[in-house]
């Protein structure tokens, strides 16, 4: 018997039972579904983490001081000194606050970010239009202040916000430019941004400390002996690192990307596991329809049929209704994981050729190695006895 | 030469301590051609015997040749070959399957032989034609009257074109005109030449063939050849 005639003796037996063939195609739908989705969000949104992470700037490292006095925090001529160290290409002092921005009777929420112009360039913020932060503005503690484009969009409302006031607690700021808009994270959205000079900050928040600071290295080699050197210098002046830390982006990348790619491991197993469920569905089902059709077995036995003959018909009964299940299912997972990314944003599907690949494969071998055991049993009844079943 | 050459064949079974003879000692010849009857009452081994016969089972002890080869000592698969290619089985409850149209069962024979197609087609709708159903071929069997069914068995059986065509109480489950029409098929394919081994229970069938073999206790008790009035 050639290969196109069994196919078509296993779909006819699938056809014959078509309830029972789908509700067994669905435990194999639903594992390889499963698999392509969860491996592909997790896979997807690590990306997408891992991406905005590496747009803030890989080779930033983070200085913070804490649990000091006013006089234990940093100064300003330390920081100059920093900025005259060959390697640092970039060096801001941060100060973070969140606050309500009023624009006549309008207002929003916003992400208070007191700093400098190396700050947009570290974190690749880009200006819609208008001007960025001068070292004037810093020198003079001036008034003016970059907003995130949400912001602009809520206080104007389409309006041209540059020259025009928005206040702070209370205090009158000019907006000299506005952002590109950057998205939404994790974390939420990035274009609440109001960016105002570091020393105004200082002022607006009385606080004179300088407890952050942001540093962008020149390259990707010389982040760790930045990071030495920082190191060095503020073991000096504290004594011990109990009152600072360094942190370093691309040793938070590296973990990160650690730690996902065991999560996208450990839920595409998970999910392996429900494939494994349908495989045993698919063997269970066999099994039921070889004992029914003991009888067919006898018959195709008495005519002629040898053991390879039944073998086949069944293991491709198997195999068809894994593929089939399968593939299915591989529809089913990249619809939705693209569904999901697209409506839920924190979500992001990133459906690999690999994974789809995996799941249809494993689907496959499930079929055959779940089938093996009722084909072979099918081949090797005895045909008197199959001839006598009822 | 015999078509069929069986020499001192016994089939035992074991039950428990004891030994169980099914048949004991038969030898059988069967000429081409030749309608036999073999008839018995039930467990007198007759159906043992046509399992032999039907390459359904190995005999325990003795020698079996048919066609001119030595059956007894094949390998389950190299059996399968056999039943396919030299024996057409008739069985009584027709054994059709329900869910195959009647060209569908009557391909079957051919569909385990690696026949093309359109061959396979062709010789099916020639056997369909043959017991009178060529205009029946798309029906289910259970479309079909019991004795239509009978005629599709029949109908495949022919279509392998085997050597001898093996009946086994073909008209058991029949009413007694569809019984008359099978009966009237097989003494007509006899009449064309094939060679036709009925088992069945029924005096007055046995009478039917031209030679009647009696069994009883798994061996035969007598062989002869009915004389007609």
């Amino acid at each position: 018997m050639n290969v196109f005639q069994a196919l078509k003796m296993g779909f006819s037996g699938i056809l014959s039972n078509k309830l029972r063939s789908i509700l067994t195609m669905l435990g194999i739908i639903i594992g390889v579904a499963a698999v392509i989705v969860l491996v592909s969000l997790a896979t997807g949104t690590t990306q997408s983490i891992t991406d905005r992470i590496s747009s803030m700037g890989t080779n930033l490292l983070t200085v913070n001081i804490r649990g000091r006095g006013n006089e234990g925090s940093l100064t300003e001529e330390e920081l100059n000194r920093w900025r005259e160290k060959d390697g640092i290409q970039y060096l801001a002092p941060v100060m973070n606050a969140s606050l309500e921005v009023k624009a006549g009777t309008n207002s929003s929420n916003a992400n208070l970010i007191g700093s400098n112009d190396d700050y947009l360039m570290m974190n690749s913020l880009n200006l819609d239009y208008g001007r960025s932060l001068a070292d004037m503005d810093l020198f003079a503690r001036t008034h003016v202040a970059l907003i995130g484009s949400e912001i602009a969009e809520t206080l104007y409302e389409g309006d041209d916000p540059l020259g025009k006031n928005i206040k702070l607690r209370g205090n009158n700021f000019t907006v000299i430019g506005v952002l590109e808009s950057a998205g939404s994270s994790m974390f939420g959205s990035n274009d609440t941004r109001v960016i105002i000079p570091f020393t105004t900050a200082q002022r607006l928040e009385q606080q004179a400390r300088i407890n952050q600071v942001s540093i962008g290295v020149s390259t990707a080699e010389q982040v760790a002996e930045i990071k030495a050197y920082l190191e060095g210098e503020l073991l000096d002046k504290y004594g011990s690192s109990d009152y600072f830390s360094i942190f370093d982006q691309t040793e938070l990348l590296s973990t990160l990307e650690e730690t996902t790619a065991m999560l996208a491991i450990l839920v595409g197993c998970i999910a392996g596991i429900s494939l494994l469920v349908g495989g045993i569905g698919i063997m269970n089902i066999m099994l039921v329809s070889v004992t029914e059709r003991t009888r067919e077995i006898g018959i195709r036995k008495a005519i002629g049929a040898k053991r390879r003959d039944i073998l086949s018909q069944f293991l491709i009964e198997s195999i068809v209704i894994s593929c089939v299940g399968g593939l299915i299912g591989v529809g089913a997972g990249v619809g939705i994981t693209k569904a999901a990314g697209a409506l839920v944003a924190s979500l992001s599907g990133n459906v690999s050729f690999n994974v789809v690949t995996i799941a249809f494969g494993f689907s496959v071998a499930i079929g055959v190695v779940f089938g093996v055991y009722p084909a072979n049993k099918a081949a090797g009844l005895n045909p008197i006895d199959a001839l006598r079943y009822q | 030469m015999s078509l069929l050459e069986m020499r001192d064949i016994s089939k035992v079974y074991q039950m428990g301590t004891e030994k169980v003879y099914a048949l004991r000692d038969v030898s059988l010849d069967i000429q081409e051609g030749e309608f036999v009857a073999v008839i018995g009452p039930s467990g007198s081994g007759k159906s043992t015997l046509m399992n032999l016969i039907g390459c359904l089972d190995a005999p325990s002890t003795g020698s079996y040749k048919l066609d001119g080869v030595y059956v007894s000592e094949m390998s389950g698969n190299q059996q399968a070959t056999v039943r396919n290619q030299k024996i057409g089985f008739i069985f009584q409850d027709f054994n059709l399957l329900p869910k195959l149209t009647a060209l569908e069962n009557v391909e079957l024979p051919l569909l385990y032989r690696n026949t093309s197609q359109g061959e396979r087609r062709e010789r099916a709708l020639e056997a369909l034609n043959k017991v009178g159903l060529g205009d029946r071929y798309k029906h289910r069997p259970t479309e079909l009257s019991g004795g239509q069914q009978q005629r599709v068995a029949i109908a495949r059986a022919l279509a392998g074109e085997p050597p001898i065509l093996l009946a086994d109480e073909p008209i058991g489950n029949l009413d007694s005109r569809s019984g008359r029409e099978v009966t009237e098929l097989i003494h007509r394919l006899h009449e064309q030449g094939h060679t036709i081994i009925l088992i069945t229970h029924n005096q007055t069938q046995a009478e039917e063939a031209r030679r009647k073999i009696a069994i009883y206790d798994g061996s035969i008790t007598s062989d002869e050849k009915v004389v007609r009035e």
